[in-house]
């Protein structure tokens, strides 16, 4: 046991004046100072009253925290979630997954639900694809691809412009924005094959940059930030469009016009690419190949030296995560029927593997949550939107504070003797002994 | 001596510009044991990498069942059932000792899996207690055990282990040997060993290397090198 301690709160009255003091200093010009249009000047609008809030709830904050949590002496939990409740939570999640899927094949036709919700749902469920899809790369070989967007650019544009020059319909550009998509990720995986960590996320960060530039400059052929409007939407399996007259899906079917039609036909289509993804990334996992990219995470010598021939297992890993990428773009594309490279920025990237970190990486169900957190999240915010950066970093913040493993950090072994047993990774430490 | 089934001649190796191997001679022959000693950065832990493809020899030449394997990648001379328990062990951490074992033998296509897995549980029980367990979460002698037992997944014909009793308890270590003995004595399995334990590695090995500084300077039968002043002097008395 420690002695007793002297009394706590001169330290952390001086503590919180001085986080106080930082947050004055950041606080004054981005919210004190307001730059307001007057006629055709800027003007200075000031905002004392904000500044005094926020230096008020820091300064509030910091001495809460300083005399509970972060008070000197304090014995540490480890654990935010205890074993049992850890245990007891996995044990839900199995059930979770199937149920979420359900609700997931329902949601259109669940009662007050309308077409933003749906619309919403399309949303979470492309990011839950692109998530799944990054998962193969990041999560499972462990390599930092701060680039992911270019494939889905890829994708997007592959349809786009097939469809613009040589009319083809969505469902053959479907595959074939796949294939060029993981064609490019090849192309990345190449060059980057020696680069492992930061100098990867570098090379990777300035790919995706590049492939934007060039969609950007490529005036003549890609519209540049124009973009390409009138992209085709997709027809019903080729069978009928989504269109009001007697050869309409609706007629065809003996529906009446409606043009929610369409957007829950989309939003099924993102739903079984989503689980596709899901379906395929959960089999290689138990194949050796899958094996192999955990493997090389962990360690790439070892994995030489056991006869994994570790450039053809890295570009696999670029390849498949990219295809998936390519899929999801080119849904974007015919969902959005307009794209520019507006869409395909840098935050894009960032954003999709904050999914997969924030979601456990290399777990599944993590990711899926995640995407539904942040961008439902998003959504949720948006009419604050002045503060949604704020709580956006917030929320990444506390998660990671919390679960420095990410939502979901358990990993379940893809092999068994006889029965599962899942390990958690919050409750085992690596030992290097 | 019988026919050798690894052969180096005259091998040399670089990290950068920096010599580590300066010209090794070193024969290993089918169904041996054979030790390397030498003090600490003395070149075993490269040599044994070098004969695994990784840094590759600048001259000289390796030469392995009549297959020369000088600028052979590495994970092409894993299927010719060489295996290693490198430096370190690396095993994976956060992988199960399932999916270490697994890993191990997918190199063969996971033909004789069952068997070969009943075969190291045998050997070392205690990895089958803690199948599921990440590996990782192991203690030092079981990651040591694991790593071997990878090894052996892949049924090779040459084994080569880098300082496996590194850390051990003397018992622990004890065992380890035991293990390799009975496996070379049993199965005719042929084992390259680097020790920093030169007293039971030479007591265990037919043959034996010693290396300083890049270069082998001694060799001979384990016990005649045992009995060697100059080896006695230098790796034995204090050090032991
Ligand atoms: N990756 C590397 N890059 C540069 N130099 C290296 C590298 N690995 C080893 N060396 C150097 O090569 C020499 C031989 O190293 P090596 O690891 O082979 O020694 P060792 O005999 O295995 O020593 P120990 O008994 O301590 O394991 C050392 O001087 C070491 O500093
Ligand atoms: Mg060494």
């Amino acid at each position: 046991m420690t002695a007793p301690l002297a009394s706590p709160l001169p330290h952390a009255l001086k503590d919180a004046a001085i986080t106080a003091l930082i947050a004055f200093g950041l606080a004054a010009p981005m919210m004190g100072l307001v730059t307001v249009q007057v006629g055709g000047d800027l003007a200075l609008e000031q905002h004392w009253d904000r500044v005094a809030w926020a230096v008020g709830i820091v300064f509030v904050g910091r001495l809460i925290l300083n005399l509970t949590l972060w008070r000197p002496g304090r014995v540490r939990t480890k654990l935010a979630v205890s074993p049992k409740l850890e245990a007891r939570l996995m044990k839900l999640a199995r059930w979770l997954a199937p149920a979420a899927v359900v609700i997931a094949i329902a949601l259109p036709f669940l009662p007050g639900i309308e077409r933003y919700q749906i619309d919403l749902g399309i949303l979470v469920l492309t990011y839950v694809m692109l998530g799944w899809g990054l998962n193969i790369v990041v999560g499972l070989a462990g390599l930092l691809d701060l680039g992911y967007v270019a494939f889905y650019a890829v994708g997007a544009y592959s349809y786009a412009l097939l469809a613009q020059y040589f009319g083809l319909s969505f469902w053959l550009c479907l595959p074939l924005a796949g294939l060029l998509a993981a064609f490019w990720g090849v192309l990345l995986g190449f060059p980057v094959l020696r680069l492992r960590g930061d100098y990867l996320a570098i090379v990777t960060l300035a790919f995706g940059e590049i492939i934007r530039i060039v969609l950007l400059n490529w005036y003549w052929f890609t519209g540049g930030p124009n973009g390409i409007t009138n992209v085709p939407r997709p027809s019903f399996f080729g069978i009928a469009d989504f269109v009001s007259g007697k050869d309409g899906f609706a007629a065809m079917f003996g529906l009446k016009f409606s043009g929610l039609h369409r957007i829950i036909f989309l939003y099924y289509l993102i739903l079984a690419l989503a689980l596709i993804t899901n379906y395929v990334v959960i089999r290689l996992r138990r194949l050796p190949i899958g094996r192999a990219w955990e493997a090389l995470r962990e360690d790439e010598i070892a994995c030489r030296s056991l006869g994994v021939n570790t450039v053809n297992t890295k570009l696999t890993a670029f390849a498949l995560g990219a295809m998936f990428a390519g899929f999801a773009g080119s849904f974007f594309a015919t969902r959005q029927g307009f794209i520019s490279p507006e869409s395909f920025t840098f935050i894009e990237s960032a954003l999709i593997l904050a999914i997969v970190v924030l979601g456990g990486m290399g777990s599944q169900f993590g990711v899926a949550i995640a995407a539904l957190v942040m961008i439902g999240g998003f959504e949720l915010f948006r009419e604050f939107k002045d503060y949604r950066m704020i709580v956006f970093g917030l929320v990444m913040v506390l998660i990671m504070v919390w679960r420095p493993r990410g939502l979901v950090s358990s990993r379940t072994p893809s092999v068994f003797l006889k029965e599962k047993k899942a390990i958690s990774g919050a409750l085992v430490q690596e030992g290097h002994g | 001596m019988t026919a050798p089934l690894l052969q180096l001649a005259g091998v040399t190796a670089y990290y950068g510009s920096i010599a580590a191997l300066k010209g090794v001679d070193l024969e290993v022959g089918a169904g041996e044991i054979v030790t390397l000693i030498g003090a600490n950065g003395a070149g075993k832990s490269t040599l044994m990498m070098t004969i695994f493809g990784s840094p590759q020899a600048r001259d000289g030449s390796i030469t392995y069942d009549g297959q020369d394997i000088t600028r052979v990648p590495t994970h092409e001379i894993a299927r010719l059932k060489i295996a290693q328990s490198p430096e370190g062990r690396r095993i994976f951490p956060r992988m199960s000792v399932l999916e270490n074992l697994k890993m191990g033998a997918a190199i063969n296509g996971f033909a004789h899996f069952d068997e070969d897995l009943g075969r190291v549980f045998g050997i070392f029980p205690r990895l089958k207690e803690r199948a599921q367990q990440r590996g990782g979460t192991l203690s030092g002698g079981e990651q040591q055990m694991l790593a071997i037992a990878r090894a052996l997944m892949s049924r090779p014909r040459l084994l080569m282990l880098d300082e496996p009793s590194l850390g051990l308890a003397p018992l622990v270590a004890k065992q380890i040997f035991s293990v390799v003995k009975e496996l070379n004595e049993r199965d005719g399995l042929t084992v390259f060993l680097v020790e920093q334990n030169a007293y039971h590695a030479l007591k265990l090995a037919h043959r034996g290397y010693v290396m300083v500084n890049g270069r082998i300077t001694l060799s001979g039968g384990g016990r005649e090198l045992l009995e060697k002043p100059e080896v006695r002097a230098a790796y034995l008395e204090g050090g032991r």
